[in-house]
């Protein structure tokens, strides 16, 4: 009897990563165990150091209570062998915010970006009023006024050293900064014909200190810049129309996304077109990569340690990389007016490996989370959706806003996502219970852009209503 | 052969008069006063007609002139800096149908507690109890005449069912009720075609806004969910107030502006 009670109450479990390798061979465990136990067995079986969490997904659906409930409530049967997937989770926890720590003014119109330097420290705001401003996130006051530019600031990009900032305007230009000091460095950089939509720097694992950044604009070329030469490197012309984003991949390719319906890679040594990533049936709006967040902030992490030399910047950014890509290639989604969004892994093959349908209305932004591991997806229907970042299956449904969410960003540890919308508020949604965290009203108008700190602290965001806000826990 | 066709046989035959172009330009000339002379001269039904077509045409010629002048003076100017700064994500896509402003549901309901109203049209002429209501003479002499009919456009809610006639004090003509109004937004300069609510405030009386009577100058409440407007606190507004700034009865269509 004892022994009969003894083989029921355990179960034959596969660990495997979420790629699906499997970690060691299936083995018998008893069902009375949970998620602590089995973060103990996982952190044996990789020779782990120091114990880091996990998180444990059964069918894609979390691992919350005991295995043995778990197998009762959903009926599995003990016979087959139970495919636990085990997924990191970051040894950091950031606090979700949930007060607006203040409303800063200066703006004379709408602010149309924000964003926060790599290591969180400083803060660069662009604005219809033609200026790009930083501000003093001790004090929360303006700390310099950059005048230059003749029209809109639409787009600004921090270099991954943090060391410049370049901002583009709707006449076509782009001028860099200096944040130390808020001077203009150089004259304008000019060549385009029409407004800049895109800003992308090169990662700085791939040349430190940053030197080259590329831009896309509305009159179909994308460029890329030499900060040092304060000139044009190379022009990557193709898209016969309007290049409405681009990103500097890790492997140092680029991916423009075109309203002509379709993606493009370009090598950056001489602009060659390396592929052209065909599927969408109209604009295609927004693209993302998977080590996004790693090539932003390059080589600061939440630690906040700070680098002396460039090259030291340069390999800690080379470390951070590869630990974040793994063995795995870079993957890429776009999402596009045609209310899709396409999974690609460009570095293999032109196909995409999956096509996420679900949205009502266009796809406005997509963001992969800091590990890599979800993706979610601001639509106009109002509505955010989270995705699995690795197979694209589909996860969670946010609903709450009641206008189109225009931007979304993830908080450095990918446990809370951040939605801005045209309803004037922002919401922070968890990812683990997919529910509303936190609603955060107080915008009188639209939101036009959001940016959750690297370093977690703090939330900025910027709308119609010419005011910046800042949101605190 | 046709009987119409004989002209042409001879202009086929011996072609055009020589001065037949002339002729025709001259023709076509004078066309214009020879039809302006008829038009002042007929009478009757014909002048009826003739003013109407008239009418029409010119009509027709205003707004294909303003549709032409709107294309010419529509242009994109891209080096002058613009007001009302769009991010790059949203510059490709229509503005008109951006429409929207900012909504101060809190002042509106301040003024809702004082019962005073900062509206368009502050004043209006007082209507008269005879000119509101027109006496029904009923029972079997008609001798009574106890029963009342607006004879001013109302507002009837979805779920009014009438009385029986023996207890019918006032009559609502449902020729005269009307469910939707133009409503004009002060700031954004466009007309939306809106459902009709309530009616909040009638400046000739409370028994006329319990009647749902609409004249000038009326507060109307009307259904703005469809523009989009949302409260600080991020939900979509559903009502607001509007004035009647035409008189319905008259014009066969309420108008109004939006009180913002």
């Amino acid at each position: 009897m004892a022994v009969e009670e003894g083989r029921d109450a355990s179960v034959m479990c596969l660990l495997t990563n979420p790629e699906g390798e499997p970690l060691g061979a299936p083995l018998y465990l008893p069902q009375n165990i949970g998620p602590p136990q089995l973060q103990e067995i996982v952190n044996k079986l990789l020779d782990n150091e120091e114990k880091l969490p996990y998180a444990f997904y059964i069918s894609d659906q979390e691992l919350a209570v005991q295995l043995g409930s778990y197998l009762e409530t959903k009926k599995v049967s003990v016979e087959k062998v139970l495919r636990i997937v085990y997924q990191p989770q970051a040894i950091f926890r950031i606090r979700p915010v949930n007060r607006c720590s203040a409303t800063i003014a200066g703006h004379t119109e709408a602010v149309l970006s924000v964003s926060f330097s790599p290591d969180g420290k400083n803060l660069a705001s662009g604005s219809g009023d033609t200026t790009v401003r930083l501000w003093d996130l001790n004090t929360q006051t303006p700390l310099f006024t950059c005048t230059g530019h003749k029209n809109w600031v639409l787009c600004i990009g921090w270099s991954p050293d943090g060391k410049h900032l370049v901002s583009g305007s709707k006449s076509g230009e782009l001028i860099s900064w200096d944040p130390q000091t808020g001077k203009q460095l150089g004259s304008p950089l000019t060549g385009h014909k029409k407004w800049i939509t895109a800003i992308s720097w090169e990662p700085v694992h791939l040349q430190a200190p940053s030197r080259r950044f590329v831009s896309a604009s509305k009159d179909g070329d994308a460029r890329i810049w030499d900060i040092s030469l304060k000139k044009c490197v190379i022009s990557l012309t193709g898209h016969t129309l309007a290049v409405t984003c681009v990103k500097w991949g890790g492997d140092g390719h680029i991916y423009t996304g075109s309203q002509d319906c379709t993606i493009k890679v370009w090598e950056t040594t001489q602009g060659k077109l390396i592929r052209e990533l065909k599927g969408h049936g109209h604009w295609v709006n927004s693209l993302a990569l998977s080590t996004e967040y790693v090539l932003r902030t390059g080589a600061y992490d939440h630690t906040g340690k700070t680098y002396s030399s460039p090259e030291e910047m340069k390999e800690a950014a080379l470390a951070r990389y590869n630990k974040m890509r793994g063995n795995a290639p870079e993957r890429l989604v776009s999402g596009s007016d045609d209310f899709t969004m396409f999974l690609w892994e460009p570095a293999l093959n032109k196909n995409h490996k999956a096509r996420l349908t679900g949205h009502q209305q266009l796809v406005n932004h997509v963001y992969f989370s800091p590990d890599g591991q979800w993706l979610a997806s601001a639509s106009f229907d109002k509505s955010v959706k989270l995705w699995n970042g690795i197979t694209g299956a589909f996860v969670a449904t946010f609903r709450g806003h009641v206008g189109p969410v225009y931007q979304i960003s993830w908080s450095a540890d990918s446990r809370l996502l951040l939605s801005g919308s045209k309803d004037s508020t922002l919401k922070v949604w968890d990812i683990r219970t997919h529910k509303l965290k936190q609603d955060l009203p107080g915008h009188a108008d639209e939101v036009f852009s959001v940016d959750w700190s690297p370093d977690g602290e703090k939330v900025v965001s910027g709308g119609k209503d010419r005011v910046l806000k800042l949101w605190m826990n | 052969m046709a009987q119409g066709d004989y002209i042409q046989l001879h202009e086929k035959r011996y072609g055009k008069r020589l001065d037949h172009d002339e002729r025709q330009r001259k023709r076509k000339a004078r066309e214009v006063k020879k039809r302006s002379r008829v038009a002042q001269q007929a009478i009757g039904l014909k002048g009826k007609r003739i003013a109407k077509q008239n009418y029409k045409d010119k009509v027709q010629m205003k707004r294909t002139i303003a549709m032409h002048e709107e294309s010419s003076t529509r242009r994109k100017v891209d080096d002058n800096v613009q007001d009302g700064a769009m991010p790059a994500y949203l510059l490709d896509r229509d503005p008109t149908t951006r429409a929207k402003v900012l909504s101060n549901t809190i002042k509106q309901k301040r003024k809702e507690k004082a019962g005073k109203w900062d509206v368009p049209l502050p004043k209006v002429r007082p209507v008269a109890e005879e000119e509101m209501f027109k006496v029904i003479r009923t029972g079997k002499r008609k001798t009574k005449q106890w029963k009342r009919m607006v004879t001013k456009v109302s507002f009837v809610g979805p779920s009014f069912t009438r009385k029986p006639p023996k207890y019918e004090r006032f009559i609502r003509p449902t020729g005269l009720r009307f469910t939707k109004a133009h409503v004009t937004h002060p700031e954004l300069k466009c007309t939306f075609n809106l459902d009709i609510i309530g009616v909040k405030k009638n400046p000739n009386g409370q028994m006329y806004t319990s009647l749902g009577v609409i004249t000038k100058g009326t507060i109307i409440e009307v259904n703005v969910s469809e523009l989009g407007l949302v409260t600080p606190a991020g939900k979509v507004v559903w009502g607001k107030y509007a004035q009647v700034t035409n008189n319905p009865e008259n014009d066969g269509c309420i108008n109004g502006v939006l009180l913002v």
